[in-house]
């Protein structure tokens, strides 16, 4: 794989021409923001006072070597991180001002407006078709027409074609690529504000992960995109803006805790980065 | 052994890259450079394996002989068909009816009662500890269950007729039944089969994998959509199993049913009726004194052949469906 090749230091030709940065306002028009978040595992602090806003119909990258909790801050983004024992974040993640771990914020909602694509390809073991219908009929939206909704959630995810003659067959025997752009079918099915992905491409082939970053291209036109990259790039094919994140030791337990040390625009990050360490990252002196 | 008792040939890799050329094979060439270390102990194994795989086959198939050859001499005597459609079952009388029908209804009745408990109950633990419990709760419910799987049988038989008949449903509930019923059967035959169904289903379901609810979490589910939609389906081949092995269970029950059923083999038509089942003949039967080779004695063996044959076809419906639901993840 291209990944963190190290004989190719990042360097402005790594970064794709459109959308320009110059056509970005300098501040994005966060839909979804986290002020001072720390996020824990029991006593663990995973990651600390991050303060970041993602952009309206805009693609963030979050990058950084592993361990330094880019999936951890992603899940606690639509509370996620609920459903893992003893996770915890402390600060304030809002998502259009509204705190969604606030008092009588019911986290099922919250996962209905920020949907989630993960690593690995996880459909159900159900007929794709159910897959897709899943979301709708659990959340008890309202819908005209299942087949309709069925039909352009595949079309959006670009899968349509290739799987409208066996909607009732069982999504596994579909290829990783397949299964991954029925994930986010299925994830676009709920319609939701914001789609976070967790390195989605990181299980698939070239071909695949190819399609499915043009599709997130499409995407962003309608949706707030968030993506989680292990692979550079891709955050500089596909994001409007990079955040990079590390990992610092305590000095007193030694534990590793994720910290943001950069966020701007993508080619400002791959072009020229403020902070020494986000450079050798992306020109791959580490990590 | 001695483990040096082989040299094992190095190869030395020398900085390939380097300026020395092509890295070295060493050692004289008529050694093979894979020659395994020689392991008498495998095929110790491999025999004693085998020696069980084939006992296992051995007893069971001297169990099939031992049951059909008293029983084809039965029907040599009583025509099959007056045995599985005959609804007089009297063969220690002197006119004698040979009609299996009344032991097969009283096992249905028990063996559906305790269905009716054990499956709901029972899928139901397995979803709590599965899908609710912290795994402190869990890790304290499961030994209790086991527990409860360990209780011998005839405690539970015990229970039925002293508990459950006689307190419960006379004296409490005033309900009009005799010493004996299948529903006391029944019931009590459930609490038994609880665990079992309870246990295997929790397998299964802790097996789905964790992106599965997560995926259904990240759709807006709840815990309680993911476990019936998601989780439920996708170990159904596991649940079927074990629901299944709770059928056999039930019908081969011997003790609860024996001691709290009664022994009057006639048509059950209602849960409070007292009843035979098959197993609660052979129990009661085979402590009798027939003469090897009478009559009554084959029948024994007649009723024996017709419960393994039962529980054959349970099994072989079993396999079907857990193949047929078996998922890949
Ligand atoms: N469920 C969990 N329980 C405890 N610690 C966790 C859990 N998930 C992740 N961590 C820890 O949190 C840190 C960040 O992990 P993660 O968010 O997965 O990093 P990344 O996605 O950047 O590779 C790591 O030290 C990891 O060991
Ligand atoms: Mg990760």
């Amino acid at each position: 794989m291209e990944t963190n090749s190290p004989d190719q230091p990042a360097s402005s030709a790594t970064v794709r021409p459109t959308p320009s940065d110059v056509a970005l306002p300098d501040q994005p028009d966060a839909v979804l923001t986290c002020d001072n978040v720390d996020v824990y595992y029991g006593s663990f602090k995973a990651v600390e006072q991050v303060n970041l806003g993602f952009g309206l119909n805009e693609i963030t990258a979050l990058i950084g070597p592993s361990g330094c909790g880019k999936s951890t801050l992603l899940r606690s983004l639509n509370r996620m991180n609920d459903l893992v024992e003893g996770a915890r974040v402390a600060g304030t993640v809002s998502f259009m001002n509204e705190d969604i771990y606030g008092p009588g914020v019911d986290a099922i909602e919250v996962r209905r407006r920020i949907g989630m694509v993960f690593q690995k390809p996880n459909p159900f073991p159900k007929s794709i078709y159910d897959n897709i219908a899943y979301g709708a009929r659990v959340t008890g939206m309202k819908v005209s027409s299942m087949d309709d909704l069925v039909e352009e959630a595949l079309t959006r995810a670009a899968l349509w074609d290739e799987v409208k003659d066996k909607l009732k067959q069982s999504a596994y025997g579909l290829s990783g690529g397949q299964q991954q752009r029925l994930c986010i079918a299925r994830t676009i099915a709920i319609k939701p504000d914001v789609i976070l992905m967790d390195e989605p491409c990181s299980a698939l082939d070239p071909i695949a992960t190819m399609r499915i970053e043009d599709l997130m291209q499409e995407l962003r036109k309608d949706y707030t995109i968030v993506i989680v990259t292990h692979n550079m790039q891709q955050a500089a094919r596909v994001a409007d803006r990079t955040a990079f994140f590390t990992a610092l030791p305590d000095e007193t337990t030694g534990n590793r805790t994720g910290v943001l040390v950069e966020y701007g625009k993508t080619g400002q990050i791959f072009g020229a980065p403020n902070d020494k360490r986000t450079e050798d990252y992306i020109s791959g002196r580490f990590g | 052994m001695n483990k040096k008792s082989a040299t094992f040939p190095v190869l030395v890799i020398d900085d390939v890259a380097g300026s020395k050329g092509p890295a070295q094979l060493p050692g004289p060439s008529n050694i093979s450079h894979f020659a395994g270390r020689p392991r008498p102990g495998e095929k110790i194994i491999k025999g004693v394996l085998a020696f069980s795989a084939a006992l296992t086959v051995v007893i069971t198939v001297g169990i099939l002989i031992a049951l059909i050859v008293p029983g084809v001499e039965f029907f040599v005597n009583v025509p099959i068909w007056d045995f599985l459609f005959g609804t007089r079952w009297t063969p220690m009388f002197a006119d004698a009816d040979y009609g299996v029908l009344p032991l097969v209804s009283a096992t249905i009745w028990t063996t559906v009662l305790a269905l009716i408990i054990a499956i709901p109950f029972g899928l139901g633990a397995a979803v709590l500890m599965s899908e609710y419990a912290h795994p402190k709760l869990r890790a304290v419910l499961k030994p209790i269950l086991e527990v409860l799987a360990g209780i011998p049988t005839v405690v539970y038989g015990l229970f039925a007729l002293q508990f459950i008949q006689l307190v419960v449903f006379k004296e409490w509930l005033q309900l009009d039944t005799g010493a004996f019923s299948v529903l006391a059967a029944g019931l009590v035959m459930g609490i038994m089969i609880i665990p079992t169904i309870a246990s295997i289903s929790e397998d299964a379901m802790s097996a789905v994998p964790m992106s599965l609810r997560q995926g259904s979490a990240a759709l807006g589910a709840n815990r309680m959509q993911t476990s019936v939609r998601v989780v439920f389906p996708a170990a159904l081949s596991g649940i079927i199993a074990a629901i299944i092995l709770g059928v056999s269970r039930a019908v081969g029950e011997t003790m609860i049913v024996a001691i709290a059923a009664g022994s009057q083999a006639r048509i059950v038509t209602g849960p409070l009726e007292a009843g035979q089942t098959m197993t609660g003949f052979i129990a009661n039967a085979a402590l009798g004194d027939s003469r090897v080779g009478s009559l009554e004695y084959n029948t024994l063996f007649a009723v024996g052949l017709l419960l393994f044959i039962i529980t054959l076809i349970i099994n072989m419906i079993s396999i079907r469906l857990v193949n047929k639901f078996r998922q890949v993840y």
